[in-house]
């Protein structure tokens, strides 16, 4: 490369990094996993972020070696001068940041258990492409049940309950976002999952029409598409798995 | 027993143990707690563990801590603090979680199991918060006082060690730390025999839980 070349090249690359400083940058596999909910909370919040993505074992084995990971494990994510590892913890400090966490402790109570109770559900579909295809059927009548029988019944009661357009308190809260993140999972699986509970399906448009939801509902977005072979592929390529 | 916190499980550890130990660690005497077949609509997701606490039916273990560390000032001061108990607890979550099945295994997946306990706990935690305690410089992982992530510590250290007599072998400021932590008046009481602390799981807790939720 000639000199000048070089000269404005660094200067592009010096450009794009202190454009990218401040902004949270996630550490994952191209593909929804573990980080997807965090992609859900940082959108749904309003703040841009950059990504990279693990494809091979050397990427992996560099951020171990540069002590990036502190228990071996993504996601991280840099974010205000830390490495964050652990998806509730970066979830969790994230919804804080960004006035996602409710006004008290009783509304915090209250957002944790529902997105606990989000994150179960989730994770069932989470891990259903790892299964084989006889697994795969069982597991699928799991998730319809579960969320069928004991979870949106739960929410629609909150809904009904509640009165207002969120689960907790007056505004958009993680709980909120985490629910639409669910109800989006498991209608890819069971399309009518929703058909009997109809305050869920004017929370789930509502929702979907914030600005920021809408945006990151959009092609062209952060948000990643259910899983494929190619990503269980690169998963078990970068963890050296069977 | 007005205003004391009911803890609704099974008589063993299992996912309730961690939240005995910070009501213990906090200095909060529990009501007597009974698991009753009920349809009454008590438990939000139809699973326990189950709290009623502050007026409230708490579920899920995570809500339930954090709830409880928040009220009595064990989640540190800020949000940076907060951010690192969280991490940390998270860490110890995973550790406690090998051992807390360990017990629902055949014998040759629990020999399997054993070496897994032992690996992580040396090379992946363990060393964690040695370093911690070691660039942190105080008696505590976070900040100056205990807090919810010292707790969780302090009970995957002894978890472990009751599969792993020598498992601290290497990790000389855990050692101090456990010394120092089991110290703390509240928890020395909860160590004692006649606490509400439990013991580790043996067959007939298996059955129990196997019964009430008509498993196997």
């Amino acid at each position: 490369m000639e000199f000048t070349e070089l000269e404005s090249s660094l200067r592009e690359q010096a450009i794009r990094s202190s454009l990218m400083a401040g902004k949270p940058k996630l550490y994952y596999f191209n593909g929804r996993g573990r980080m997807e909910s965090i992609r859900w909370l940082l959108a749904a919040a309003g703040i841009e972020f950059v990504e990279e993505f693990l494809e091979t074992r050397e990427q992996y084995e560099k951020l171990l070696q540069d002590g990036a990971l502190l228990f071996q494990q993504v996601p991280m994510v840099e974010i205000d001068g830390m490495k964050m590892v652990q998806t509730r913890a970066i979830l969790g400090y994230i919804a804080a940041k960004h006035n996602l966490y409710g006004k008290d402790l009783k509304e915090r109570a209250l957002i944790d258990m529902y997105v606990e109770g989000t994150r179960d559900l989730i994770d069932l579909i989470r891990v259903h492409h790892k299964f084989s295809p006889e697994e795969q059927e069982k597991n699928l009548a799991l998730i319809n049940e579960r969320a069928t029988a004991r979870y949106f019944p739960v929410y629609e009661k909150v809904l009904k309950d509640h009165g207002t357009e969120f689960l907790v308190g007056n505004q958009l809260t993680w709980a909120d976002v985490q629910l639409i993140e669910a109800i989006l999972m498991v209608e890819e699986k069971v399309s009518t999952v929703l058909s009997k509970f109809p305050l869920l399906q004017d929370f789930k448009t509502r929702i979907c029409n914030i600005p920021t939801i809408k945006k990151f509902l959009q092609p062209g977005s952060q948000r990643k598409p259910p899983p494929d072979e190619s990503y269980v592929v690169t998963a078990n390529r970068v963890f050296n798995r069977k």
